[in-house]
């Protein structure tokens, strides 16, 4: 078993991986919730990393650099918004091509600036977000020695960026603003049916502009955050897929607040596992067990379906079940209560299939807001 | 409706578009202090007026051919496949199968069953988000993408869990058998006793496979009933619906040609090229085809000019990161706005060309 500061330790890392996602996760929420998809979040995510560590870099101040992110990444929405509100064009496509010229952009920008292969030089201590610590807390060092309330407060609570506070402090601004406010009111029914609030005599065009804009100051700040607080410089792709995380995040926690801090936090940990432990090691009978249990609930239920479903869930199914005798088979030497090693980029993986999973609605079905993705087009 | 004639529609409206991203990537260019006009002699010279630059573009163009016939396909469904970097990478993972465990004879049996392995791979995982679609409702989109990153995990478990070749330190499979190998362009020109032609460019005999790919999607698409149904899908729903269209059946054979197609681009890569499986074979490739499809309006012959374009852009690319300051990505911004400019713009690229063809017709009056 591992020892209680080694949970603590990958706790703490959790949080810390999972701040950039929940940014980014509310900044998706606000957006869809207006009827705006936004697959574009990767590479706002990217820009206002890449534009904060470059204005730290070159002012020195890190305030400096959150605000000119922020700033990037608000111009990209409001792109997205003339080519999804104002144009009425396609928003996935709008999306897909935000997230190249942020890819694109930032490497050019950042050669011709720096010299160092589309990466900004090392922040110094000015441009960075320093670990704020509480008082009374400990350093590392002293860490080991310390009783678990100590380890809780020193290491998990106190020790992080200002930012880290600040995305957690977004989750229940978020849903009063949502929820308890006539603009959260009025921006979830745009959301849902536009031509009603059209109606009622209030801007449509107006709600979804803020909410793009809402989005992109969220993303803004996450950048702010990879680039100048959980590292210290930019590099290329630094956002490393964070933007569709925090896509499946928003979709695992159905579009609400306070379930993506919970989707966030889980998708967090994930990774925080994965940094932590090279390999996951588990007994071969249940990992075997485990995967039967599933090819049989699999199978149970497509008994009464019809064709495609039996030839597409029980090919599924049928897959599953030959990787579990694969399992069995590997130790068949060795004993059934033997150690096998589950791969990590099976951990690394293990968002994207739990969102699979949530999104094909066999567990706790997503709906999605009703008019997302639809232009609105006023009558006349 | 039809304010511009038909041909404006095909040929203006992407050359207009074209001309903008290229005249934004001028300024980018001009910007980090570099000649544009330098730029475009480097990329000509070195992809138009050598043998060799032709071979590294035709190798690029055939990749996109497929990725960009893939995105066509799945468009015409009105479903959007952003998934075909995921399914290329399985169809990567169904050649290595393929030319690993089977003795082949001959390159030329070879790639059949390296195609259909290639084409079986991505089109079961093509098959499952086109299944989640057609009867959970869930969004192509989503899924694809997350089929994108779970692709990239089982690639990476395949080729350094399984197929790496124990003692090896790279992250490869062992090299495909020699029988496998197909030949490069430079091996066809030495054939006809051109020796010094396509010297070292990857371009291989797939290429051909492309244009066949082309001609069939061509006439799947326009001239076959089940390209009817899928057309009749793709405009309207309900009135397909209507007309007795499955749109279960349709959604789904549209999704697994589109990953079959993908699918396939690994017969270059992977085959053609690189001769056993590596990560990261698949370069964007499937991100490409969403700009080739988009600037080639989803038909083969556009697709193939587009394609065509997109592959001197990253030979020319790569001339440009060797000679001057201009990085590479300079490509990927110039795809950005392609993308931009034919796909979510396109109402702002049309309106002043639908205007001055009003303007001309209302002076005809």
């Amino acid at each position: 078993m591992i020892d209680f500061l080694t949970l603590i330790q990958v706790l703490d890392g959790t949080l810390r991986l999972a701040t950039p996602l929940l940014l980014v996760c509310l900044a998706g929420l606000f957006s869809e919730r207006a009827g705006i998809f936004d697959i574009g979040l990767e590479g706002k995510l990217l820009a206002a990393a890449f534009v904060s560590a470059a204005f730290a870099a070159i002012t020195g101040s890190v305030w400096l650099g959150l605000l000119a992110g922020v700033l990037a990444s608000i111009l990209l929405s409001l792109l997205h918004g003339l080519a999804s509100i104002t144009l009425r064009g396609d928003q996935i496509i709008s999306g897909v091509a935000i997230n190249f010229l942020a890819a694109g952009l930032t490497v050019v920008i950042a050669q011709d600036l720096f010299g160092q292969g589309g990466r900004t030089p090392p922040l110094k201590s000015g441009g960075r977000f320093e670990p704020l610590n509480f008082p009374w807390s400990i350093s590392s060092k002293e860490m080991s020695d310390a009783g678990p309330l100590m380890q809780l407060y020193s290491e998990l609570l106190s020790g992080h960026s200002l930012l880290v506070y600040l995305a957690l402090l977004t989750v229940p601004l978020s849903w009063f603003v949502l929820y308890k406010t006539r603009f959260g009111l009025r921006l979830r029914a745009v959301g849902e049916n536009p031509a009603a609030v059209d109606t009622a005599g209030i801007s449509v065009v107006g709600l979804r502009y803020g909410a793009v804009v809402i989005g992109g100051i969220l993303c803004g700040i996450a950048g702010a955050y990879i680039a100048t607080s959980l590292q210290a410089n930019f590099t290329k792709d630094m956002s490393a897929g964070r933007g569709f995380i925090a896509l499946a995040a928003l979709i695992f926690a159905k579009w609400r607040p306070w379930y993506a801090l919970g989707a966030c936090l889980l998708f967090g940990f994930f990774f925080a596992v994965d940094n932590r432990f090279q390999n996951i090691l588990m007994p071969a009978w249940a990992l075997s067990s485990f995967l039967i249990f599933i090819s049989i609930v699999l199978l149970s239920y497509v008994l009464k379906k019809d064709y495609l479903d039996k030839v597409v869930l029980g090919g599924l199914a049928l897959g599953i079940a030959i990787i579990s005798l694969m399992v069995i088979s590997s130790v068949w030497t060795s004993g059934i209560s033997s150690q096998v090693k589950i791969p990590v980029v099976f951990i690394q993986s293990l968002p994207y299939v739990l969102t699979v999973v949530v999104l094909a609605g066999f567990v706790g079905r997503a709906i999605p807001p009703k008019a997302g993705g639809q232009p609105y087009v006023k009558e006349r | 409706m039809d304010i511009m004639p038909k041909w404006v529609d095909i040929i203006v409206v992407p050359l207009f578009s074209l001309f903008l991203a290229a005249f934004l990537a001028a300024l980018l260019i001009l910007a980090i202090g570099e000649s544009p006009v330098a730029a475009l002699n480097l990329m000509i010279e070195g992809t138009l007026l050598r043998s060799a630059g032709w071979g590294y573009m035709l190798y690029y163009t055939t990749n996109f051919i497929f990725t960009g016939l893939a995105v066509s396909v799945a468009f015409h469904a009105a479903l959007f496949n952003i998934g075909g970097e995921g399914q290329a990478m399985i169809g990567g993972l169904g050649v290595a199968l393929v030319c690993l465990f089977i003795p082949w004879p001959h390159w030329t049996l070879a790639i059949i069953g390296a195609s259909i392995g290639a084409a079986l791979f991505g089109m079961i995982w093509a098959g499952l988000p086109a299944y989640l679609q057609a009867k959970r409702g869930s969004h192509i989109v989503i899924t694809t993408i997350m089929f994108n990153f779970i692709a990239a995990g089982v690639l990476i478990f395949f080729v350094v869990d399984v197929l790496k070749p124990t003692g090896s330190m790279d992250p490869a499979s062992a090299n495909f058998p020699a029988s496998t190998h197909l030949p490069t362009f430079q091996d066809i020109a030495s054939l006809m006793g051109f020796e010094k032609a396509f010297r070292s460019a990857p371009a291989n005999v797939s290429f051909f496979i492309a244009l066949f790919a082309c001609v069939a999607i061509w006439y799947l698409i326009w001239r076959s009933p089940l390209g009817y149904e899928i057309r009749a899908l793709g405009k309207s729903g309900a009135a397909a619906r209507y007309a007795g269209v499955r749109p279960v059946k349709i959604i789904m054979i549209a999704m697994m040609i589109s990953g079959a197609l993908c699918g396939m681009m690994a017969i270059n890569t992977t085959q053609g090229e690189s001769e056993r499986l590596i990560l990261n074979f698949t370069e964007g490739a499937g991100f490409i085809g969403i700009a080739v499809a988009l600037m080639g309006r989803s038909h083969p012959a556009g697709v193939f000019l587009a394609a065509l374009l997109f592959g001197f852009l990253y030979q020319g690319g790569a001339e440009l990161a060797l000679w001057t300051k201009i990085p590479r990505e300079m490509i990927v911004v110039i795809q950005a706005l392609v993308i931009l400019f034919t796909g979510a713009l396109s109402l702002m690229v049309r309106a002043p060309l639908e205007r001055l063809f009003m303007s001309i017709k209302s002076a005809d009056v």
